[in-house]
């Protein structure tokens, strides 16, 4: 009999630990952004608004920024930086601008996902007004000029001379109806 | 002989139960069987017909590759079949055999009557036929099976993958509880059933590795299970862990994809390392040398497990720090296995060797398992990897570690075994027949990978540049043979199981363990009274 309840105590124990390490898995997620955050490694910028605080406008350095872009396969929208590469001093608010041409016959919403190489660097990034803080909708056969502003940290580590920002852009049009849809009958 | 004593002892018990639990007739002793003997067998089987479908399909990837250019089969079709032959070997062949072979002899090893839970047991192999079944019908299917890797990186399995990956996912979630179960009741019976006087330090390796394979079964099982889940809300229920649209991260797939599939690549060698530990000394008929170092080298590879799983991934832009991190933890595992395999080479030193099949597959596993592991240990060099990623060297280093690792020690097993289970010695004309077309072909097979690998022919495609073709045709060549060779196996296994000479109890002279001392073919109950271990 204690036999018995030594095996039923026991079993308890593992299926609790195989539970959880399926919880583990999921907790996997946030683990990831929280620690690509923390150590600044994945190239992740702000996903809100950074404040600018007028600072001393380090003028003896030079930091290169290069713009690149990238649309989705299959997506007709053109979307291209209007300047591909500036220099700018650390501290100065700079102001810059993307263009989206939807060359498709229907609304599309697009979604730019930005990211910036090297990864040490993204964290001295800061955006103030970004298009990619919002969806970016779009008539069919219409443009739009998509607005940026930012400054460079005056903390960018002295080994970093070059930043480059990236921006993937995705069709989210039916992920984001899709949303629209449920909601409207969650109500 | 002293052998003898135990023999007679325990023939009084195997007649008491005689009366009461014989098993049923037909196919309803196998369906109902909570026999920890039946289900391993059971296990066994299932493994051998899931070895010979994935090498079916390891046959039609090397005649697509025989000759550059599209011959047989389209890409599409290609691409499933190494896809299906990579989950079919690593959770239907490999990981059954050993649950098997744990299922038969980890009992008859402590002196436990039976698993601790039988009819756990017999779910945990019922459900496994089902898994593979839904995994292979959805081949069958309109647009094909999965076909993106077994590794299944997002996000080919979600935004490329076709409509059969929700089959895929619900196999590989039935296939992990499998597992689980498998491990538990593992766990359960080495903790709780051991003979009296069977002390920690007195089990048998393969009890001790099996007990740190179940260990990291519950450990990484589930995040497989969690990963899949991932992989069908992507897919079909618009979440986006992996879609970076979305906000999520495909390089955070890999992340926990390897976290469980590093673990799992030890779970697929541990248990060999137990059976190539028991196998060594019995044919140089002298103890195994370091026996306590055997352990914590055992526990130490399973916990470096953890600590490793991004060298899968240096190409997919780390910081430096982490590659280096990376970089030095693999290397690190390197020195428990040597120990292991010093450990081994002490065994054999000044042994009074004969070579039995068993210990041809022995020292087989010993030599080619090293080559495996030094090309390893060359992948783990960030900046070496970089050029070798996903390249055939890659597929070469695999190979080596499961074919000529974890497969030749489950034969050797089997010949090792096979006596006892069946209470006839197997042809050891044939079984030597066996071990040199398979140890000779697997070499032809895969030895010329590396050469493949190192000149850049990327691994996963069905078509390839022709300065490879040569080499290419001699791979197929070998690839063919041990397909071959592996037939001359089943001949022996069904001819042993048919009749042959009676095997003694203990039929090897050097063996070693408390399943030696009941007779062969072993009882239908075994160890009804706990034996004493002194």
């Amino acid at each position: 009999m204690s036999q018995t309840a030594a095996n039923k105590k026991l079993v308890k124990l593992l299926l609790l630990g195989a539970v959880a390490m399926f919880g583990f898995g999921f907790a996997l997620v946030p683990l990831y952004d929280v620690l690509c955050e923390q150590l600044g490694i994945n190239g992740k910028t702000n996903a809100n608004a950074a404040v600018y605080e007028p600072t001393v406008i380090d003028t003896d350095r030079l930091v290169t920024i290069e713009f690149i872009s990238h649309v989705q396969n299959g997506m007709p929208w053109e979307f291209e930086p209007t300047v591909t590469k500036m220099q700018v001093h650390p501290g100065e608010l700079i102001r810059t601008s993307f263009s989206a041409i939807n060359n498709g016959s229907t609304h599309i919403i697009g979604q730019a996902v930005p990211s910036v190489s090297p990864g040490q660097g993204a964290a001295y990034f800061n955006k103030t007004e970004c298009f990619c803080f919002n969806k970016q909708p779009l008539d069919a056969n219409s443009s739009a000029d998509l607005p940026l502003i930012f400054y460079v940290d005056n903390a960018l580590p002295e080994h970093i001379n070059t930043l480059t920002l990236s921006y993937s852009l995705y069709d989210i049009t039916e992920r984001h109806l899709g949303t629209a849809l449920t909601q409207g009958a969650a109500r | 002989m002293k052998t003898l004593t135990p023999e007679i002892d325990s023939q009084p018990e195997a007649h008491q139960e005689h009366d009461h639990h014989q098993p049923p007739k037909g196919i309803m002793r196998w369906l109902l069987t909570t026999n920890h003997k039946d289900i391993g067998s059971l296990y066994l089987w299932f493994s051998l017909i899931m070895f010979f479908i994935g090498g079916a399909m390891a046959m039609v990837i090397r005649a697509e590759l025989f000759q550059p250019g599209l011959q047989l089969v389209d890409p599409n079709f290609f691409n499933q079949m190494t896809t299906v032959h990579g989950l079919i070997m690593v959770f239907g062949a490999v990981m059954p055999a050993f649950t098997g072979l744990a299922n038969w002899l980890i009992p008859m090893m402590i002196g436990a009557p039976d698993m601790a839970l039988p009819r756990m047991n017999n779910w945990s192999f019922w459900i496994l036929p089902f898994a593979f079944l839904i995994l292979l019908g959805s081949l069958f299917m309109e647009g094909g099976g999965p076909s993106f890797g077994w590794t299944f990186y997002a996000p080919l399995s979600t935004t490329y993958s076709n409509d059969s990956t929700a089959l895929f996912v619900f196999s590989v979630h039935i296939m992990g509880i499998s597992s689980i179960m498998g491990a538990i009741n593992v766990i359960v019976t080495i903790v709780n059933m051991r003979a009296p006087g069977m002390t920690w330090m007195k089990l048998p390796l393969f009890v001790w590795t099996w007990l740190i394979t179940a260990f990291l079964l519950i450990a990484v099982m589930p995040v497989l299970a969690g990963v899949v889940t991932m992989v069908l809300t992507d897919k079909f229920f618009g979440t986006s862990f992996f879609d970076a649209a979305g906000g999520g991260d495909p390089v955070m797939f890999q992340h926990i994809f390897w976290f469980f599939g590093h673990p799992e690549v030890y779970i697929m060698i541990l248990p060999s390392f137990g059976i190539i530990s028991a196998i060594v000394p019995a044919f140089s008929r002298k103890k195994l040398f370091g026996y306590s170092s055997m352990v914590y080298a055992t526990a130490s590879i399973a916990i470096l497990s953890f600590l490793v799983w991004a060298h899968h991934m240096f190409t997919t832009g780390m910081p430096v720090f982490a590659e280096l991190f990376f970089m030095y933890c693999t290397m690190l595992i390197a020195v428990p296995t040597g120990v292991k395999v010093f450990n081994w080479v002490a065994t054999l030193w000044r042994g009074s060797i004969t070579f039995e099949t068993p210990m041809l597959f022995a020292i087989a596993f010993i030599i080619l398992f090293t080559i495996g592991g030094f090309s390893g240990l060359m992948l783990a060099i960030t900046p070496a990897d970089f050029q070798y990623h996903d390249t055939y060297f890659v597929v070469a280093h695999f190979h080596y570690v499961l074919v000529t690792g974890a497969i030749f020690s489950i034969m050797a097993a089997a010949y090792y075994w096979l006596p006892k289970w069946t209470g006839h010695m197997y042809d050891e004309r044939l079984g030597k027949l066996h071990f040199w077309c398979s140890v000779i072909s697997v070499n032809v097979l895969f030895f010329p990978m590396h050469f493949l690998g190192l000149a850049g022919m990327p691994r996963r495609i069905p078509d390839y540049a022709v300065q490879f073709a040569d080499i290419n045709q001699i791979v197929s060549i070998g690839g063919f043979a041990f397909g071959l060779s592996q037939l001359i196996f089943l001949a022996v296994v069904l001819k042993c199981i048919k009749g042959g000479e009676k095997a003694p109890a203990k039929p090897w002279e050097g063996a070693e363990g408390l399943e030696w001392t009941i007779p062969s073919p072993a009882p239908y109950h075994s160890f009804s009274t706990p034996p004493e271990v002194k």
